[in-house]
């Protein structure tokens, strides 16, 4: 399947004009509305920001493999849990701090990710999202079945984090200032050779080797620096439910994650976010939907189908009418009508 | 000795089960360059589409037949007309999820309406064993691998001899040229897609009439993947035969190293084949390296 991508005219980001030193105060209130969000939000709100900020780094990753090198992984969840039992393991038995758990899970998720990614980069296709999907089932029987180091079923119970001495609030803090470094990270990435080469990739393989660039260590990169944002968000996932078990990976995440970057935007920092904050939300709103229709009845058992319908439909939905995500949306309520340069066309 | 020829026997039998499912997914792929994530997910829904028709409804087991193919087929031309129509020559990827995406929903809508709990499928399969000489051989794998064997066969023929299957085999190998030829090349995507869903629909109450169903029956696309890959993805041929290879090895693995490598040797098969052999054991050599 070619993909059909015409030259785009010359990116116009006009529109919706914002003078810097507006920018910079808009910038300024939103970052002191993370900071006091705490102070002013009961404990739920602290404890949904804190998921949605998990969601948004393993959002962010898939959307840097899918989104912008345009590699289908469907294995995305497997990662984060490579990243959870490496970290609760670092945790349990070396008792390194967070921050080195982070890094060590996301160290960790690279590695596994390189070594599904290598047989199915070096051939076009869809061999990727095989061999994510293999990922996905292997890491769970792995999971599972490693009872000696991860516990089997039951999984890995974790101590009590206390940051700062301010227990969740301390935690949310962590979790922020690491999802607004690596969305830095991520935004920076795709001003330099590596991340522009990323998305040459994606539109022209043959005419960004011609380039000079080399498309399997590129495709392996996007590929190995999704699941390393995943090992991250998995190694804070651990960190803050304080138990790992095989089931918080399966494949129903990862397609929540999936439908998560289409709903928001692929190839778009911003998209990642909003559509992770949109897919969080998506599941508690529907609960709390259902209980206020059922008065009474017992309809949790609706919920799981409920989700595995609403996450298929937003996937397709948005792919067939906006397939831009909410960015798309976002954007057009401005008006603005050109795409970006980074954008995919499918 | 004795036991080794029984277990591949059963090997074999549970193989066929593959063997139809795997001859939708090649169908599809081959005409159209879809892969269809759905496919476990359409055998799931066939099978409790008969259970319905059959059991709920009461209407016996013929309708129930009817009904699985008619519903599964209608259901693969939606998902054809409805939804990929619309994204012809867009990049795979997105085909790709969208097939997810409907794997997705009908799973979910699956769940909803039939619920999680296993449902055993009525016996249109005799249940009695069938022995040969000292074998014995469980009488629904025999007879689900007899029911797979003709409908393969019909398929096959179907497939090389009629003027449809020369249709379809010409726009699997040259779109444009097929196209201006007078092939009505719309008309063989939908076509491959309800020869697809009846496929589905056949495997999905062979299989559930020998495990039972639940919304997880879906789940043994994966296994269906694994032959899809072995089998080299546009063999039509190559599916039949590795469908009973996978069948066979599974069998042999849950017998001799215990049901979790069972469930593991799909994805150890899947792996191998793409670091040994990409285009599988009978692929074209479509497969681009980079």
């Amino acid at each position: 399947m070619a993909s059909a991508s015409t030259t785009l005219p010359a990116p116009a980001r006009i529109g919706l004009r914002i003078s810097p030193r507006v920018q910079l105060g808009l910038w300024l209130v939103l970052g002191l509305g993370l900071v006091f969000f705490p102070a002013f939000a009961g404990v739920y709100f602290v404890y949904m920001a804190s998921l949605i900020a998990i969601n948004i780094i393993a959002t962010v990753g898939l959307n840097i493999t899918v989104g912008y090198a345009g590699l289908l992984s469907i294995g995305h969840s497997a990662f984060l849990g490579v990243g959870a039992y490496v970290s609760g393991l670092m945790w349990l038995h070396l008792g390194t701090p967070l921050l080195v758990n982070v890094v060590g899970g996301a160290l960790a998720a690279f590695a596994v990710g390189l070594v599904f990614g290598i047989p199915a980069l070096r051939i076009k296709g869809v061999y990727l999202a095989i061999a994510t999907l293999a990922a996905q089932y292997s890491l769970y029987f792995v999971f599972q079945q490693w009872t000696s180091v991860t516990g089997g079923d039951r999984g890995l119970s974790l101590p009590q984090l206390n940051v700062f001495g301010m227990g969740e609030t301390g935690f949310y803090y962590v979790v922020v200032a690491i999802m607004v470094a690596l969305l830095v990270a991520a935004r920076n990435l795709f001003r330099t050779r590596i991340g522009r080469a990323f998305i040459a990739v994606r539109e022209r393989d043959y005419a960004a080797e011609v380039l000079g660039i080399n498309v399997v260590r590129t495709k392996l990169l996007a590929f190995g620096l999704g699941a390393a944002f995943a090992g991250a968000a998995g190694a804070l996932t651990a960190a803050f439910l304080r138990i790992v078990t095989p089931d918080q990976f399966t494949l129903l995440v990862s397609v929540f994650f999936l439908a998560a970057v289409v709903v928001g935007g692929r190839a778009s920092i911003l998209g990642s976010i909003l559509g992770a904050i949109f897919m969080t939300l998506m599941p508690e709103l529907l609960q709390h939907g259902l209980t206020a229709v059922s008065k009474g009845a017992d309809l949790a058992g609706l919920i799981a189908p409920l989700r595995e319908i609403i996450f298929g439909s937003l996937i397709i939905g948005f792919l067939l009418f906006e397939p831009r995500g909410l960015v798309g949306l976002v954007e057009r309520a401005f008006g603005r009508s050109e795409t970006f340069d980074s954008r995919p066309e499918g | 000795m004795l036991q080794f020829i029984e277990y591949s026997i059963i090997g074999i039998a549970s193989g066929s089960i593959y063997v139809l499912a795997a001859l939708g997914f090649v169908i599809i792929f081959k005409s159209s360059s879809v892969f269809n994530f759905a496919m476990g997910e359409m055998m799931m829904f066939g099978a409790y589409l008969f259970f319905m028709t059959d059991q709920q409804l009461g209407f016996g087991w013929i309708a129930g037949l009817v009904a699985a193919f008619a519903g599964s087929a209608l259901l693969a031309l939606a998902i054809e007309r409805g939804l990929l129509r619309h994204l012809l020559g867009r990049p795979a990827v997105v085909l790709v999820m969208v097939t997810l995406g409907v794997g997705s929903i009908i799973r979910g809508v699956a769940a909803l309406i039939w619920g999680p709990n296993v449902l055993q499928l009525s016996e249109i399969l005799p249940r009695k064993p069938i022995f040969v000489g000292e074998l014995l051989i469980p009488g629904k794998l025999a007879w689900g691998f007899v029911g797979v064997s003709v409908i393969a066969a019909g398929f096959v023929a179907y497939y090389r001899f009629s003027r449809a299957g020369l249709a379809i085999r010409a726009t699997s190998s040259d779109q444009i040229t097929a196209e201006g030829l007078g092939i009505n090349i719309r008309g063989v995507f939908s076509l491959t897609w309800i020869l697809a869903g009846v496929l589905a629909a056949a495997s999905g109450i062979i299989a559930g009439s020998v495990n039972g169903v639940t919304p997880q029956l879906g789940l043994v696309a994966f296994n269906v993947l694994a032959v899809v890959m072995l089998a080299g993805m546009t063999s039509v041929g190559g599916a039949c035969f590795a469908g009973l290879l996978i069948g066979w090895m599974e069998t042999l693995v849950g017998a001799y190293l215990g049901a979790a490598w069972q469930n593991f040797l799909p994805y150890l098969v899947v792996l191998l084949v793409m670091v040994v052999k990409p285009t599988g054991l009978f692929g074209e050599n479509r497969i681009e390296r980079i």
